[in-house]
Formats: C-alpha cells, structure tokens, sequence
C-alpha cells in the first residue's frame, strides 16, 4: 500500500514531533493492528500511560531512577583522534554505552517497569534478541521486585550465551522460542502470545519502538531522553546545534530516542544506519526501509522484510539487536516525509568502524552502535572539519567480544 | 442475500448449529485441500474456514503454526489459495467459504486487488485477525468489493466496544471462547455461554465460537446457545499425519462425523 494520509501543507511547515495522532498513526504507519483479545487492555494501557506521562509525582520518580540508578546524564565525549584520522567533520558520540547495564535500553524499562506498576501488573514479560532489552528488562524487575519472563529465540540463546547468564543472574526466566526462524521476530511472537494468554496481571514491556499502539509512542518517549539531553548539551558545550545526527536502526529505539528532539531543527541532518549485513543486493542483510516495503507486522503498518506472499523473510546481521524485519513505524513516516534519511551500512563496515574506534578512542561500541559509527565516519568525511557530527553511540560491545574472536578466528 | 448470510438462515430455519471447520490451506498435501473442503462439506461443514498461512503467527497456538509453516514451505500463498476456492466453485456453489489470516500477505498483494480476485474466485467472507474496527480503513476495500468481514468478540470485550464491533461486523460474529491462542486448553464452557449471552444483547448476526474446541462433547454443549460452533486446531492436528488424500478426507469425515452428530442431537433434544 502506498502511504493515504497527507500531512504536507503546501507552505507551511510540519509538526514532526507531533505524531503519532490519537490512533497512534504516524501518517499513513502505525496504528494497532492485533487480535480482538488486545484491543480492550491496549486501550488501558494507553489510558494508563496518558496519565501517568503528565503525572509530576510519576516524572520524578522516572527522572530520579535514571540519575541515580542509570547514571544520566550521559556525556557528549568529542572523539578527536578518530575526527582527526578521518580527516573532516568533528565526530561527538552520546555515550549510552555508559548507561548501567550498558545500552539505551534501560531508558524505556524504567520507565515501562513504572508503568507496569501503576497499572498493579506484577508479572513482566519481555522479548530479546541480543538480549540487552532482557537484560535491561530483568534489571529493572529486580529494581522494582517484579516477575520476570524473557522470550528469546532459540538461535539467539546460542548467540548470546552471557546475556542469557546475566538474566538468570538478575532472576529472570528466559523461555527459548523455537517457532519460525527462532529470532528476535519469534521471540516477539511469542510474547505477544504469552500477553494474550495471561492479560489479566501481564504487562508487556516491548524494547522498541515497534508494536502496536501506544507502545511506539511510550517508547520513544522513554528514550527521547537521549536527544533531550543531546541537544542542551549542544548549546551548552558547543554552543550550536549539531549538523548532523545519525543512530542504528533496528527496530529504531535508540534512533529515534536520539532523533525526536532534533525534528524540527530542519537545519540539522538526520540519518539513520540500518543493517546492510553482506550488502543489500544480497539479499542477505536487515535493512527494512532502505529495501523493504510497506506492511504489517507485529500490530503495526511499517517497512517490512517480506516476500511477494507477503511472507516475512528471515534477516542477516552481525548484529542481534538489528536483525529484524520490521522498524519503528515512526522511521517509515519520518523516511517517507523525507525528514530523515536511512542508509544500509554492512557487517564489514560496522566491524572495520567497531576497531577504529576501539583503537582511536579506547571505546569498544556494541556492533549495533558500530554501524552508527561507520555511518558517522562516512558522514565526516564528506564533510569540512568546522562541522559537528552527533553520533548516538548506544551500547557498549563488551557483550561482542565473543562474536567478534568468532569471527575474526580467534579462540579465547 | 450472501452465501454466508442464506446459510444462517437456513440453519435458523431448520433449527440447526451451523459446523465450522478451519483448516490451514495447503497442509498437510496442498494439491488436495480442494478435495479436502468437498470432504468436509459431505462431513457436515456448513462454512469452511480456510487459514491462510502467515510466517508471524501471532494469535496462533502451536498446532496452527505448524501448519502454516508446512504449508509456507510448500509455497502455499494467496494466489493459490484463490486458485484452489475458484476450483472448489466448480462443484459446489452453496457453501460458504471464509478466509482467515494476518493482514500482510492482503497488504502486501493490496487490498483492492486481493479483494477484487477473491470475489471473482468465490470467496464470500474474511477475518483479519489482525485487522480490529481500529483499523477499519485498512479493510475497507474488501467491504466494498462486497466480501463481509467477519470481526471477533473477545472476552475482554467490553459492553461499549462490543455495540461497535457488532455495528461493523457483517455475516456473524466470531466470538473467541477465552483470552488465549487458537488451540490452547482453556475452555470453561460456563463462561463462555455468559459471553455469548452477553454478545448477544448486543448482536443482530448470529455468533459462532471458536478457540480451544476440541470434541463432541464440547461442541455439543456450545451447540446448546452459540449458532456456530468452529473447530481449528483439533482438526488441524488430526489431519497433520495425512499420507495421501483419501486418507486426508476419510479423517476429516473421521473427525467431523460425531461431531456433526452431537450438534444435531443437542438442538433436538433442547426442543
């Protein structure tokens, strides 16, 4: 389908951080396409969080967790030796990386973990794939003394053995999905199914900014802290906006935690980098908007990975947290609006970004965030060295290493 | 009047509990699901239901998603599907047919065209499980083409939602027996009847439940006040081990047979 809905007035300029609408449609993406059993508690849930979102008792006990329990606010730390190496623009990573439990991910959990406990849910389920959204997720269960169950895909449990372990360690559950391709897509599946089951005292905490509504919208919210902070500290340090920002792209959380606060700035450039894994033309990567096509999955309209049934296709990456098929429903409005831009960077190219990085700055970055590098040295190269480019560097790689000896044929 | 709207009347008018029976389209041997529908039909099928394969199943219990992926790696899609109920028309032009599913295979062929085909191959009804009255714009091609959209009840459903889901749907409501996953053990029969009762103030179409029906003697008991009784995942797992296509359809007779039986005998003997 092709996008219905027009939000471009000739003349006059566009709201972008205004969607999604009261539907939870960003354009002609999104919305809350589930089964009949969800629609009354999804309801609630969006009741639940449109009070709570303006509620001063619940924003403080959210911004004083993530000050003292996650660590925020997180620094801009102005990568000099790697912007001299590449010789342009002057590369600034967001360093979600030092986040506790290592990733953006904590942002939302927190937040959910709040929710979930106004609504009295004491059961949390969870999906992963790489497993730092089940970490994040465990983490804050322990926090707040909440039940715990993570999905993960049976292939991901063999991925991501530590992760799996720090789960356990944290109290969790974590039940192997060997349904489909036994991925992050599965693992999400069968949370959705667990949901559905056990409604009653569930509360889904979803990791990305995917899902049916209002997830896409309460987690980006969670995570907008990211370009919030970013873009004060701009003004504060540099005394400007950035001219560029760009962020992975998975299911996008991090992207658009970076992203939304920069929307209406039209001066500043938004790009973001999706998983080309071997190269888009092999067909073998996960870069849903850059050659995927719109459609519907997981509850809501987005760029999809799927055959010409309509079949969702299995998706590469060399990393867990962008092997996905689907994207935020945002990223489709914001591409399609040509606000944003979404560009495939491969595995080598995340890998060869991963190690300069490593070497210039003393930084390992998750390889989910090293994709976001590889674009962010791209991105200065092209440009003069007066300029600002604001890379999110989201994860920390220590949960890689072992990914990366494999494959580099190295036994630990 | 519709196909699925005379066969209610007709049901209504010899007081009988309609028989629906779901199966995956292309499993378990897709050159024989157009023998398989006749076979159900001569079993006592009132409406089929035929499921069209997704990869991301995600109301779907284990039964039917393994269906669907036998079914997925046959290459089983919806243009076969359509080809197969165009071919099933050939002989029979009375028994409706229902096709359930995921939005995106529709989305992605475009909902105009697949309802265009659907209704040339004979296609009378369809259920997107993932398509509730939220997204109504989303399916609102197929309704215009002249395909009833069959909506669900749930039993989260509360009493004002229910008025406007009944406002939409058209041919009957699919009342879900519990808040679960097709094929899950769940069913308390007495609650479902208070929910049928309490659809029904609300309902003009007749209601059909479905989810976690698995025999006679369940069926039986639901026959007593539901219109329709629909049976998926007991079916669909009977016929899995299905060698060859005589032995598919002597199962579905197999199955369905005393289950026919027990609907006609619970409305007889309530009279």
């Amino acid at each position: 389908m092709s996008p219905s809905i027009s939000f471009k007035i000739p003349g006059e300029a566009v709201d972008f951080a205004a969607f999604p609408d009261a539907n939870g449609h960003f354009g002609a993406y999104g919305g809350s396409f589930v089964a009949e059993t969800l629609a009354v508690p999804l309801a609630e849930l969006t009741a639940a969080y449109d009070r709570l979102r303006v509620d001063p008792e619940f924003i403080a006990e959210y911004e004083r967790d993530l000050k003292f329990y996650v660590g925020r606010p997180s620094p801009i730390y102005h990568a000099q030796r790697l912007s001299h190496e590449v010789g342009g623009a002057q590369i600034l990573l967001k360093r979600e990386d030092l986040n506790h439990t290592g990733a953006h991910k904590i942002n939302n959990t927190i937040g959910q973990a709040l929710v979930a406990r106004a609504m009295g849910k004491r059961r949390i389920i969870a999906e992963t794939g790489a497993g730092q959204h089940g970490v994040a997720t465990a983490t804050v269960c322990a926090r707040f003394g909440l039940d715990c169950v993570v999905y993960m895909g049976a292939t991901d449990i063999e991925r991501q053995k530590i992760n799996v372990y720090r789960m356990k360690l944290l109290g969790a559950q974590v039940v192997p999905v060997t349904s489909g391709s036994q991925t992050l897509k599965d693992a999400l599946n069968e949370a959705m199914r667990d949901w559905v089951t056990n409604i009653a005292d569930t509360f889904y905490i979803i990791g990305t900014v995917a899902g049916p509504s209002p997830y896409p919208r309460m987690v980006r919210d969670f995570n907008a802290v990211v370009g919030r902070e970013a873009r004060a500290q701009m003004l504060e340090h540099y005394g400007r906006l950035p001219d560029v920002i760009t962020a992975c792209v998975g299911g996008g959380s991090n992207a658009i935690g970076l992203f939304h606060a920069f929307l209406n700035d039209a001066q500043v450039r938004i790009v973001g980098a999706e998983a080309a894994g071997d190269g888009i033309a092999t067909g073998r990567h996960a870069a849903s908007l850059s050659a995927g096509r719109p459609g519907v999955l997981h509850g809501n309209r987005t760029y999809v990975l799927c055959d010409d049934d309509g079949q969702i296709t299995e998706t590469h990456s060399v990393s867990a947290g962008l092997d996905y098929p689907g994207v935020g429903p945002e990223h489709a409005f914001l591409k399609d609006a040509g606000r944003a831009s979404y560009v495939g960077v491969t595995d080598e190219e995340a890998l060869a970004a991963f190690h300069r990085l490593a070497r210039s700055e003393g930084i390992l970055a998750a390889l989910e965030s090293s994709h976001a590098v590889a674009q962010a040295i791209k991105l200065a190269q092209e440009l003069p060295r007066d300029r600002l480019v604001l890379c999110n560097l989201s994860g920390r790689g220590d949960k890689d290493v072992h990914t990366i000896a494999a494959r580099e044929r190295i036994t630990l | 009047m519709s196909r699925i709207d005379q066969r209610f009347a007709e049901l209504a008018a010899s007081d009988r509990t309609g028989l629906i029976p779901f199966i995956t389209a292309g499993d378990p041997l897709p050159d024989s699901t157009v023998a398989l529908m006749h076979a159900l039909v001569v079993a006592g099928a009132d409406l089929i239901e035929l499921g069209v394969p997704f990869s991301d199943p995600m109301a779907d219990g284990p039964v039917i998603q393994h269906a669907s992926e036998r079914a997925l790696a046959r290459g089983v899609g919806l243009t076969r599907i359509l080809g197969w109920v165009h071919e099933f028309r050939q002989h029979d032009v009375v028994t409706p047919i229902v096709l359930m599913g995921y939005m995106n295979p529709v989305e992605i062929m475009g909902a105009a065209r697949f309802a265009e085909l659907a209704v040339e191959a004979g296609v009378d009804g369809v259920l997107l499980v993932d398509c509730p009255i939220e997204e109504a714009a989303a399916s609102a091609p197929l309704r215009s083409a002249g395909l009833q959209q069959i909506l669900l009840a749930a039993p989260t459903t509360t009493a004002q939602r229910m008025a406007q889901v009944c406002s939409a749907a058209a041919g009957f409501l699919y009342y879900v027996s519990f808040a679960g996953i097709t094929g899950a053990d769940r069913i308390s029969l007495e609650s479902v009847e208070a929910g049928v009762a309490q659809a029904r103030q609300q309902a003009k179409l007749p209601v059909a439940v479905g989810f976690g029906i698995r025999d006679a003697a369940q069926a039986q008991v639901i026959g007593n006040f539901a219109d329709a009784v629909v049976i998926g995942s007991a079916l669909v797992e009977r016929l899995s081990s299905a060698r060859d296509e005589a032995e598919l359809c002597a199962e579905a007779q197999a199955f369905l047979a005393p289950i026919r039986a027990a609907l006609d005998a619970a409305r007889g003997a309530s009279r």
